[in-house]
């Protein structure tokens, strides 16, 4: 099964290409005053729920990037397949997997006995992530993924450090180390410290462009995946507004007319 | 009523305007509170998790033996499943003097099953096992001549809660409590021996 | 039967349905004794519409959460799932749920606006004090109704809130901390928890809360309303008895409340519909995480609603202070009717002392609202202890400053332009 090779190879890879640049440390650049460091602090997902063909990107993408690990288990298949306008045969062909039918909660394969040895923790289920943790979050935590000889997964994560998820999208992505600034006087871990730049080391399947845009549709589907109601809500609000107004108006000019006597 | 001293006696009121907007105001008062009721009333249809449990159901029939009768459940309802003898159901028509609706005009089935054998295939019967008096489930007695139900008793149901007797396609005997015929569900066969009940279409097997 | 003549009763003069009725039940009777003859001061200002908008909220309250209870699922490893089956596959639970939620906020902005009023222009003071009392132990009852209820998702706020929120009890002296074991009925916030509080959240403390609010109007009805000039309407009334400076609640304030009502349901369906969370104020993040014993959320804060009261808490660093100042910060307005030596009801009259009380006292409890939200180091909490002072001050020197504050003179007749 795709998803299975894609973490393997991410577990595999990631320990040799640290040795691979074993000779090569992250350094600290010398600090310029001229620059900012990246602000990848305040980085915004800057999703759009109602972008339907995102969406349904992000639902494929997700089943084959992360469902692995990852389950979902608040959504049923076909409620997303409504929402999000995919057609049923596309439905069963690449999103269901084997065994399951239509109707039932997006699960995930991965046996949590093993996923605990493995990984020390049992991936958690992302049907909530984003309202739990928010969109920002989740879009900063797939893209400061770097190397990290100290860690057991070989890599370290910005957003979430020491996290047990290994980077299993660096063969999209790439993979890349962070090259940190001199700390402001107190700053003792090296997450404190600010961060100069991104290096990749070696090279994924997409730009960068094309690999933010990967992030997006991914964060935008479990944005849907937190609040499936959200993009129904935003359509019947405007009515229910609207009509809450009108209807406020005619009961202002009603009670102007009855107070017209009161002295 | 009398005037209080805050309310003006000399201004004139213009009672027609204030029942027009009296009038207008309720009207679109009105449909508010109609809308506001479809949440809560639609709250109560059948959720998610009903309609997925609701969904249909399949059943492998290849060791379904002839004069053997399996359970499934489909929305909650008890579904039997009966292999049946061929010359028994060539004999059906015998009953139509003793039965209330030989035809099943009155009864509840889909199209399909609004002959003779109330069934899309003769040898396999499909209904809902439920008494069409108040909800029972009846008794399989298949074979003719029963001891219990008389010599001239030629296969079927009986229920035991009230008496109501059914023949081997489902449809009451005169003199029973229960009004109509047993319920046939929607159904058909995705392949000679898988039965999907809850689903209409195409029928793989054919009429035997 | 027309025209009736009970031994000792009026005569009906309707027929038809309405007489039979009437007959039999004094509807007209009270139609006309608590409506259309029952006067209240023509000089309502926008202040006064938070009262009918809390009996709104009430009933708003009630109604979605007999639905929500049609399919949420009490127990420690049912609830928060039955939460998502609620908000995802339940036809309109969503909307169900944010009414709720938005509701339960809605009630608190209400109910503080309301008895800002009533600090305002006097309307604790007598013969109104009982009216104060009621709504003061409405206001305990809706604190306790809300926290309840916020535990009900089984979220990991609700957890954590009710586990710091309980040990509270634990500062009482003596019977502290067997008193905290037994409102939880376990050694921990646990399943037995959730259960009595579902309970006391779905039934016992509404049918209070629904009995204290008949006691209130009873009461209120009883002398009347007050009003932003303090002046007492049934001081002057013409030769009918009608006070003259009264209207009829009904046709005037029934419509002028239905007003209020669509202003207020036009801004709370615009958050229902568009941003039901409020930031993080009305649904918080960390609840949409399921309970984690080994987890606690960081940082952690009950809801906005609390905080004042929250900070007040924290701002001590003794404990069992903290949670005794807590108390008095709390029970304090109580006893308002009584700590208040004015000869003068409404600030319209007041002089420049109590004003500055006032005023102070408003802006400290929205500062400690906000001082209660943030982490509890630093700044915060060198703020919150400022801030409590002129919180407290407002109370504990009003005998003092209430009675030597420069008033001026009150009219003989309300004000009103119109």
């Amino acid at each position: 099964m795709v998803k299975v090779v894609n973490i393997l190879r991410a577990l595999l890879c990631a320990p040799l290409l640290v040795a691979v640049h074993a000779a090569e440390p992250a350094t600290d650049a010398p600090a310029t005053t001229e620059s900012a460091p990246l602000d990848w602090e305040h980085w915004r997902a800057g999703n759009d729920v109602s972008d339907l063909a995102s969406l349904q990107r992000g639902a494929r993408d997700f089943m084959n990037y992360c469902n692995g690990c990852h389950a979902v288990k608040y959504l049923r298949y076909q409620r997303m397949a409504d929402d999000l306008k995919i057609p049923p045969a596309a439905l069963t062909a690449s999103l269901v997997p084997p065994g399951s039918n239509n109707l039932d909660y997006i699960t995930t394969a991965m046996p949590p006995a093993d996923a605990l040895s493995w990984f020390g923790k049992v991936p958690p289920d992302l049907s909530l992530i984003a309202r739990s943790k928010g969109v920002d979050y989740v879009y900063r935590f797939l893209k400061t993924f770097y190397v990290d000889p100290k860690q057991a997964t070989g890599t370290n994560n910005l957003a979430y450090p020491s996290t047990a998820m290994p980077a299993v999208l660096s063969s999209l992505e790439g993979v890349k180390s962070v090259v940190f600034r001199e700390a402001a006087a107190g700053a003792a871990a090296e997450q404190q410290k600010p961060v100069d730049h991104f290096q990749i080391v070696a090279p994924g399947q997409l730009d960068a462009a094309d690999y933010d845009a990967f992030v997006r549709d991914i964060v935008n589907f479990l944005d849907y995946a937190g609040e499936p109601a959200q993009i129904e809500r935003h359509a019947e609000g405007i009515w229910v507004v609207l009509f809450l107004a009108m209807l406020t108006i005619f009961v202002w000019l009603l009670k102007k007319e009855y107070w017209k006597v009161v002295r | 009523m009398s005037d209080s001293g805050a309310i003006a006696n000399d201004i004139e009121i213009d009672e027609s305007r204030r029942k027009f907007l009296t009038a207008a105001a309720s009207a679109t008062a009105a449909v508010g509170v109609a809308v506001t009721l479809v949440p809560f009333v639609e709250s109560w249809t059948p959720s998610e998790r009903a309609r997925a449990l609701g969904a249909p159901v399949t059943v492998d029939i290849t060791k379904l033996e002839l004069g053997q009768m399996i359970l499934a459940t489909w929305r909650k309802q008890v579904i039997y499943i009966v292999r049946r003898d061929k010359a028994l159901v060539d004999a059906l028509p015998k009953n139509d003097a003793d039965l209330k609706d030989p035809k099943s005009a009155d009864s509840d089935q889909p199209a399909y099953a609004k002959n003779e054998m109330r069934s899309r295939r003769v040898d396999v019967l499909v209904l809902i096992g439920i008494c069409t008096h108040l909800g029972c489930l009846p008794k399989q007695f298949f074979d003719p001549g029963d001891p219990v139900l008389g010599a001239s008793w030629p296969g079927g149901f009986r229920c035991p809660c009230h008496g109501s007797r059914f023949d081997l396609a489902g449809r009451v005997f005169n003199g029973s409590p229960a009004p109509t015929n047993l319920r046939i569900p929607p159904y058909s066969f995705s392949t000679e021996n898988t039965l999907v009940i809850g689903l209409d279409g195409g029928d793989a097997a054919g009429a035997a | 039967m027309a025209g009736n003549d009970k031994a000792g009763g009026a005569v009906v003069p309707q027929g038809g349905f309405w007489g039979w009725l009437n007959y039999r039940l004094p509807v007209a009777a009270f139609w006309r004794s608590q409506a259309s003859e029952y006067y209240a001061p023509k000089n309502f200002n926008v202040w006064y519409y938070f009262g009918s908008l809390a009996l709104l909220v009430l009933v708003m309250q009630l109604v979605t959460g007999i639905f929500l209870t049609m399919f949420y699922k009490v127990g420690e490893a049912t609830a928060f799932d039955s939460v998502e089956y609620i908000m995802r596959e339940v036809k309109y639970g969503w909307l169900l749920r944010y009414l709720h939620s938005t509701g339960a906020s809605a009630f608190f902005l209400v109910i503080y606006l309301h008895m800002f009023r009533g600090i305002m222009y006097g309307s604790y003071k007598a013969p109104r004090e009982l009216l104060w009392l009621f709504g003061m132990i409405i206001y305990l009852a809706l604190m306790a109704e809300a926290f309840m209820g916020y535990v009900l998702p089984w979220g990991n706020m609700s957890f954590w809130a009710a586990t710091v929120i309980i040990n509270l009890f634990g500062t009482i002296p003596a019977i502290g901390p067997g008193l905290v074991e037994w409102i939880r009925g376990d050694y921990g916030i646990a399943d037995a928890t959730l259960n009595r509080f579902f309970s006391l959240h779905v039934v016992a403390v509404p049918l209070v809360l629904l009995l204290l609010v008949v006691l209130h109007l009873v009461a209120l009805h009883e002398v009347g309303s007050n009003n932003p000039d303090g002046v007492d309407i049934k001081k002057k009334k013409d030769d009918k008895g009608v006070p003259l400076d009264g209207i009829p609640f009904h046709p005037y304030y029934t419509v002028k409340d239905l007003f209020g009502t669509g202003v207020f349901l036009t801004l709370f369906a615009a958050v229902v519909f568009f941003v039901p969370t409020f930031g993080d104020l009305f649904l918080e993040k960390a609840n949409f995480g399921p309970a984690d014993p080994l987890s606690t959320p960081d940082p952690i804060s009950p809801s906005w609603y609390f905080t004042p009261y929250y900070a007040i808490l924290r701002a001590v660093p003794n404990q069992r202070m903290g949670a005794l100042l807590m108390l008095i910060a709390v029970s304090a307005f109580f006893f308002l009717p009584w700590l208040d030596r004015s000869p003068v009801k409404s600030v319209r009259y007041r002089g420049w002392i109590y004003k500055t009380f006032l005023g102070l006292f408003a802006v400290s409890f929205l500062a400690l609202m906000y001082l209660g939200m943030q982490p509890a180091q630093g700044v915060y909490v060198t703020l919150s202890r400022v801030f409590a002072v002129p919180y407290f001050a407002f109370f504990v020197l009003m005998p003092f400053y209430s009675r030597i504050d420069p008033v001026k003179p009150v009219p003989e007749r309300v004000t009103y332009h119109g």
